[in-house]
C-alpha cells in the first residue's frame, strides 16, 4: 500500500517553491532571451517556414481572387438568397471572431487570476486574436453588397444627413468589433515594447536595429517605467475582460433579438461566449503544438500548458453542452410549435447531418476523451482534437444560421442552401490569410514574451529578507 | 532643461535584483533623489526602494473611460432624438437602454487607449535617444539579464570621483561614467 501513496505529481513540483512547474528547470535570463531572439534575428529562415508560408500565401491569393470576382459580380456569386441571406459570410464571421476570444482570455483574464502559466503562450495567442479579427471583420464588409459604402455604419456627418439606427444590434456590433480590434492591437503592442527593446539591443544588422529601435519607442527598462507599465497592463487586462465577454454577447444579440425560431433565446449570450472560448483554445492548441515542436520550445511551452488548455476546453465544452441541452429543453418546455419544429428540423430535417457532425465534434469526441491526462499529454491527439473541435464549432454556426433561415414561419418561404465554390474559396482563403499573417509574426516578432518569462525564472526571486527591508 | 553635454551620470551594474535593491535603498536613504534603476523585467521592490510608490495611469484611464462613454451616449441621444429621429413601431426615440451597448464599448475603448497613451506619455516615450544607450554594458544587459543603478549628475550630491567611490562601495560588477 505504501508505494501507492507516492504522489505522481512529485516530478512536476518545483522543490524551491513547492509550486507546480510551469516551464522546465535550468533556464537562465540570457538563455531564454537568446533562444527566443534567435528565432527572429537569425538570417536563416527554416525551409519548413517557407513551405507553410507558401501554403498560407496560396490561400491568401485564392481569397484575393474570390474577392476580386465578388467585387466585379456582386454577392450573387455566393449561395446567399432568400431565405438564407446570411450564409457563409456570417458563419465565418462568427467563427473567426470566436477563435480570437481565447487570445484575450489568456492575455487578460488569466493575468487577472495570476495564472503564471499564461506567460509562455499569451503573445502568440494575442497575435492569433488579431489575425482572427482581421479575417472576421472582413466578412460583414464584403457581405454588404456595396462594400464601398461600408463607412455608412459609422455616425459621420455626411451630406445626406442620414444617421445610424442605434436600436439595432448590427449597429452595436460595429462598435463591439472595432473596439475589440483596437484594444487587442494596443494590448499586444504594449506588451511587446520591452521585448522589442531586447530585440533592438540584440539585433546585429543596421536595418533591424532601426526597425526594432523605432518599434521599441526607446524603452530602457527604468523601474519607474515598469511600474506604470505594470499598472497599464493590469488596467488593460481589466478592461479587456468585460470587453471580450461583451463582444460575443453583442454578436449573439444579432441572432437573439430576431424573432426567428432557434435564434430568439436568452441562452445565446453565455452560450456564444463559451463556444468562442472553446474554439479559441482549440486554435491555440493548433498553433502551439506545431510551434513548440518546430522551434524546439518544449522547455517554455511545456506539456503543462497543453494540459491546462485541455482542461479549459473541457470546462467550456460542458458550458456549450449545457447550451445545446437548454435549446432542446426549451424547444419542448416552451410548448411553442415553431420552436419545437425548428429543433426537430435541426436534428432530423434535410440538414440534420450537420447537427450530428456538430454533436460528434463538439461533444462526443472531446468531452469524453479530455478527461484523460494521458490523452491531454499526447501532443498528436491534442492537435487532431483541436482541428476536430474547430470543425465542430464551424458547424455550430452553420446549424444556427442555415437551419433556422431555411425553415421560417411560413412554409411558402422555406428554402435550402448549397454553398458555391466562391463561398468555399472565400472561407479557405481566410484560413490561408490567417496562416500567412501568423507566419510573418513568427518570423519577425518575438513570439514568447521574454520579459514575462524572466519573472518566472529562479533568478528573479528576491530573497525574502531583501524584499522585507525594501518594504520599509 | 538638463544640460546636453558633460556627464549624465554614473551607472553601476549588478548581477542580481537583490543587490540592486539593496544599493538603491541605501542610496535613497543617503539622500539621493535623482537616481533610477533599470531591470529587464518589472521589479516592484526597486521602484519602492527609490521612492516611486504611485503613478497617475489609473486616473488617466478613469478620465478617458468616462469621457468616451459620455461622448458616445450623448452622440446617440442627439442623433436619435434631434438629428435623425426614426419612429420604429412607436418606440421612444430616446431608447436609452439600447444606447448602453455602444457607450459601454466606447468607455472601454477610450479607457484602454488612455491607459496605453497615458503610460507612454508619463514615461516620456517615445524617446529614441537616451544617454544611457551610450554605455556599452547597458545595451548588452539592461534588456536581458543585468540590473543597473544610475546616479544622475543633476543631483546636488553628485561629484564624479566621490560618487564613483560611493557606488564602488556596493560592490557592483562595474561602475561606468555615462556621457550625454
Amino acid at each position: 500500500m505504501a508505494t501507492k501513496e507516492v504522489n505522481p505529481d512529485i516530478q512536476r513540483i518545483d522543490p524551491a517553491t513547492g509550486e507546480y512547474r510551469v516551464i522546465a528547470p535550468g533556464q537562465t535570463f540570457r538563455g531564454v532571451t537568446e533562444k527566443i531572439t534567435r528565432i527572429v534575428l537569425t538570417p536563416h529562415t527554416p525551409l519548413g517556414w517557407f513551405a507553410i508560408f507558401g501554403v498560407g500565401g496560396a490561400g491568401a491569393t485564392m481569397l484575393m481572387v474570390a474577392l476580386v470576382w465578388l467585387f466585379l459580380k456582386g454577392v450573387g456569386i455566393w449561395a446567399i438568397s432568400q431565405p438564407v441571406a446570411w450564409g457563409f459570410a456570417i458563419i465565418n464571421f462568427v467563427w473567426w471572431i470566436g477563435i480570437g476570444h481565447a487570445g484575450t482570455l489568456i492575455s487578460a483574464i488569466l493575468l487577472l487570476f495570476k495564472q503564471g502559466w499564461r506567460n509562455s503562450i499569451n503573445r502568440f495567442a494575442e497575435a492569433m486574436t488579431i489575425f482572427a479579427v482581421v479575417c472576421a471583420a472582413m466578412f460583414p464588409l464584403i457581405h454588404l453588397g456595396r462594400p464601398w459604402l461600408g463607412y455608412w455604419v459609422f455616425p459621420l456627418p455626411l451630406t445626406m444627413q442620414v444617421w445610424p439606427q442605434w436600436r439595432s444590434p448590427l449597429m452595436w456590433d460595429v462598435f463591439a468589433v472595432s473596439t475589440y480590434a483596437t484594444i487587442s492591437v494596443v494590448f499586444w503592442y504594449l506588451g511587446m515594447i520591452p521585448d522589442l527593446a531586447t530585440m533592438r539591443d540584440r539585433a546585429q544588422t543596421k536595418l533591424s536595429q532601426y526597425i526594432y529601435g523605432m518599434l521599441a519607442v526607446g524603452w530602457r527598462g527604468s523601474v519607474r517605467h515598469w511600474a506604470r507599465y505594470e499598472t497599464a497592463s493590469l488596467l488593460l487586462a481589466g478592461l479587456a475582460t468585460p470587453l471580450v465577454l461583451s463582444v460575443h454577447t453583442v454578436i449573439s444579440f444579432d441572432f437573439a433579438v430576431a424573432v426567428l425560431p432557434g435564434w430568439h433565446t436568452t441562452i445565446f449570450p453565455p452560450y456564444f461566449v463559451a463556444g468562442a472560448i472553446y474554439s479559441g483554445f482549440a486554435m491555440v492548441l493548433s498553433l502551439a503544438i506545431p510551434l513548440r515542436k518546430f522551434y524546439h520550445l518544449e522547455n517554455l511551452v511545456t506539456e503543462r500548458h497543453i494540459d491546462n488548455c485541455g482542461k479549459v476546453m473541457l470546462a467550456t465544452g460542458f458550458i456549450v453542452a449545457y447550451g445545446y441541452g437548454m435549446e432542446a429543453f426549451m424547444a419542448w418546455y416552451s410548448a411553442d410549435h415553431w420552436e419545437a419544429f425548428t429543433f426537430w428540423n435541426r436534428a432530423f430535417g434535410p440538414m440534420g447531418w450537420s447537427y450530428w457532425v456538430l454533436i460528434t465534434c463538439n461533444l462526443a469526441i472531446p468531452l469524453t476523451t479530455l478527461w484523460s491526462r494521458r490523452l491531454r499529454n499526447n501532443m498528436l491527439y491534442m492537435f487532431i482534437l483541436s482541428i476536430v473541435v474547430n470543425t465542430g464549432m464551424w458547424f455550430e454556426r452553420f446549424v444556427i444560421i442555415v437551419t433556422s433561415l431555411t425553415r421560417d414561419f411560413l412554409p411558402s418561404s422555406w428554402g435550402t442552401y448549397y454553398a458555391t465554390r466562391w463561398d468555399y474559396m472565400t472561407y479557405f482563403g481566410t484560413v490561408g490569410l490567417f496562416i500567412f499573417l501568423f507566419l510573418l509574426f513568427v518570423r519577425f516578432l518575438p513570439m514568447i514574451p521574454m520579459s514575462e518569462i524572466r519573472t518566472m525564472l529562479p533568478g528573479a526571486k528576491i530573497k525574502p529578507k531583501v524584499a522585507a527591508e525594501a518594504g520599509d | 532643461m538638463p544640460p546636453r553635454e558633460g556627464t549624465y551620470g554614473l551607472l553601476a551594474e549588478f548581477d542580481t535584483p537583490g543587490d540592486l535593491i539593496r544599493a538603491a535603498r541605501q542610496a535613497r536613504q543617503d539622500g539621493w533623489r535623482r537616481l533610477d534603476c533599470y531591470s529587464p523585467y518589472p521589479l516592484e521592490e526597486a521602484a519602492e526602494a527609490i521612492g516611486f510608490h504611485r503613478n497617475k495611469v489609473p486616473l488617466i484611464t478613469l478620465i478617458g473611460g468616462l469621457m468616451g462613454g459620455l461622448a458616445m451616449f450623448s452622440l446617440e441621444t442627439w442623433i436619435s432624438t434631434l438629428a435623425f429621429p426614426i419612429n420604429v413601431a412607436g418606440r421612444p426615440t430616446y431608447s436609452w437602454t439600447a444606447f448602453i451597448v455602444p457607450a459601454y464599448e466606447w468607455t472601454i475603448l477610450w479607457a484602454g487607449l488612455s491607459a496605453a497613451w497615458g503610460m507612454l506619455a508619463l514615461c516620456g516615450l517615445p524617446e529614441l535617444y537616451h544617454p544611457l544607450f551610450n554605455a556599452p554594458n547597458f545595451r548588452d544587459g539592461a534588456t536581458t539579464d543585468k540590473f543597473f543603478l544610475c546616479l544622475e549628475a543633476l543631483d546636488p550630491k553628485f561629484d564624479l570621483l566621490q560618487s564613483k567611490a560611493y557606488l564602488e562601495g556596493f560592490q557592483p560588477v562595474s561602475v561606468v561614467e555615462v556621457e550625454y
